[in-house]
């Protein structure tokens, strides 16, 4: 190790703060922002400490409706988004770890064909097919449905090629001695490869949630009434920097339920998702 | 990809496989279903729609070949709209790449706290962009936002709903910070694997700090460093189109219209559905040279180590 001075480490620790406080401030102020009441936040500066309606303006957003957006409330929103989070993180790993399966550890007429079709999907985002996936849905009757949000979604790449990579990484072996034991490929499957595949799939599901979390195109098209919105769309109905009407406060309290059980799950298992995102990119 | 690729397919995969028919397909029809429904089937529509032309009323459309795309590349609005989406993505890579290098340099250097620093920092990332973009205006508008006070109160001119240069800062602002933290991540882990006695051994030939970081650490880092670019300017072209539709709406003036938001503003808004198509076979074919840049970086990172 190389000894290092005491001020270079000063000006590290001190870089560091500087840069939290620019990462943090935007959250921490929101947070302020949601405790005072409209008047104030009406007339800036703001305080830059908390005030006394934390309880009068959570309550109101989360069980009273909200004007702006029809009258829906915060908790409907926040239902629909953790519905759709949890379905396209689920709907992925599910299916990817199936196709990956399939594509790893049998011999079969079009095996590379399906790979290749799986694998050009990373070239077709939503925002080159917006129009045309859109009629799709109409004519299918998805539009303001769960299926619609989520449906569409699960099917990527990425997970797959994760998995594939991992799969191979498995030594023949250890098939060899499933199948002289007698197991199937279900028993396999279910009795080894889930199990061994335990920590990929944790590391998918919180780079998975905070995907169908923070969606914003694809539920802005698929739904239209107010009562299937995520609430990072119904935010955005409530925001209008024109009028002068603006439930800021309302808002402030949306926001900060948007973006806290997200950064929950980042925070909290942050050992997968590191290693997640770090592997499962390169 | 290439043959390379291919080779290390079969050399990899175990070959003691199960021996059943029926059950592969089965496993990967789901799948394989969704991809052709809400994938190929879409892209193949855009396609074709891209060589459609329809008259005003939506009755009648006739094929025009490229006539779309002449139209769409003549355009000084879609050429506006490049413009605007180079600088918006480049701004963006690049503010969010120095800010997350300097500090996971710094954060290799804090022997104390590295852990608590990087909890600290990773927030963002859990934001949806679009909240990124609002919390910003919240902050920098002229009429409520506290920031914008102070500028006002420091004498500096600042109006992101008029200004067109002013409404571009304030996207990149919120786009970059939202994109620090996995950068930081990376650049975390690309400094991990830098080898010490290398820096050690120059240490000792005198190098001074300074000059051992740019002489050993940051040639070291290209690697991560290019695949962070080409991951920004893709995040930067595609992800961000929550911040454009909830911050700026494309506006002032067009002055923030990114290609993206252009499709689907012309496409879904304005209802053009020729152009909107040629403009979405115009992104699709940036995201493929994308995505083969990326890959042959893969490949180079799997020869040389």
């Amino acid at each position: 190790m190389i000894g290092q001075s005491p001020l270079r480490t000063f000006i590290a620790h001190a870089v560091l703060i500087l840069g939290i406080l620019i990462v943090a401030f935007p959250i921490y102020y929101t947070f302020v922002a949601s405790t005072h009441t409209l008047q104030t936040i009406l007339r800036p500066p703001l305080p830059l400490l908390p005030g006394d309606q934390l309880w009068n303006n959570y309550s109101e957003a989360l069980f009273g409706g909200i004007g702006r957006i029809g009258g829906v409330s915060v908790g409907r929103l926040l239902l629909n988004t953790t519905i759709m989070a949890l379905g396209v993180a689920v709907g992925k790993i599910f299916i990817s770890i199936l196709s990956a399966y399939a594509i790893v550890f049998f011999r079969f007429p079009l095996r590379m064909t399906f790979f290749w079709l799986i694998f050009i999907t990373l070239m077709l985002p939503v925002e080159v097919r917006i129009l045309p996936t859109y009629k799709v849905m109409v004519d299918l009757g998805m539009i303001d449905t769960y299926a619609g949000l989520i449906v569409p979604l699960i099917a990527s790449a990425t997970a797959t090629l994760l998995f594939r990579q991992f799969f191979m990484t498995i030594p023949g072996e250890l098939v060899e001695a499933a199948r002289v034991d007698g197991a199937g490929p279900w028993r396999f499957f279910f009795d080894i490869l889930v199990p061994l595949s335990r920590t990929n799939i944790a590391a998918l599901f919180v780079i998975l949630f905070i995907y169908g979390w923070t969606q914003y195109l694809w539920p802005l098209l698929v739904t239209n009434s107010n009562d299937m919105n995520t609430i990072v769309i119904a935010l955005r109905k409530m925001v209008s920097f024109a009028d002068a009407d603006t439930q800021w406060h309302l808002v402030m309290v949306t926001a900060m339920l948007a973006i806290v059980p997200p950064i929950l799950v980042v925070v909290l298992m942050q050992r997968w998702f590191v290693r997640g995102l770090v592997e499962s990119e390169k | 990809m290439g043959d390379t690729w291919i080779a290390r397919e079969i050399s990899l995969s175990p070959r003691v496989v199960f021996p059943n028919k029926i059950l592969p397909y089965l496993l990967v029809a789901p799948q394989l279903a969704i991809t052709l429904v809400f994938f190929y089937w879409p892209a193949g529509q855009a396609l074709y729609q891209s060589m459609l032309r329809q008259d005003p009323f939506g009755l009648k459309s006739r094929f025009v070949w490229f006539a779309n795309f002449r139209k769409v590349l003549a355009d000084p609005a879609y050429l506006n709209s490049i413009k605007v989406t180079v600088v918006f993505s480049l701004a963006t890579a690049i503010v969010a790449m120095v800010v997350a290098l300097l500090l996971a340099v710094m954060a290799e250097k804090a022997v104390r706290g590295k852990g608590l620093y990087r909890t600290l920092l990773i927030w963002p990332y859990a934001v949806a962009p679009a909240i990124a973009g609002m919390l910003w205006l919240f902050l920098f508008n002229p009429s409520i936002g506290s920031l914008a006070y102070l500028l006002r109160s420091l004498g500096i001119v600042w109006d992101p709903l008029l200004n067109g240069t002013h409404a571009m800062i304030l996207l990149v602002s919120a786009a970059a910070w939202k994109q620090i933290s996995y950068n930081f991540l990376f650049f975390v882990a690309g400094l991990q694997a830098v080898p010490k006695t290398l820096i050690e051994a120059a240490a000792m030939d005198g190098a001074g700090e300074t000059k051992r970081f740019w002489t050993i650490v940051f040639p070291l880092l290209a690697p991560t460093t290019f695949f962070l670019l080409v991951v920004n300017t893709v995040y930067a072209l595609f992800d961000t189109f929550g911040i454009v539709h909830a911050v700026t709406g494309g506006g002032p003036g067009k002055t923030t219209e990114t290609l993206v938001y252009k499709v689907y503003n012309d496409g879904f808004v304005n209802l053009i559905l020729g152009d909107s198509a040629a403009q979405s076979v115009i992104l699709m074919a940036i995201v493929i040279a994308l995505t083969a840049i990326q890959f042959r970086y893969v490949e180079r990172k799997v020869h040389y180590g």
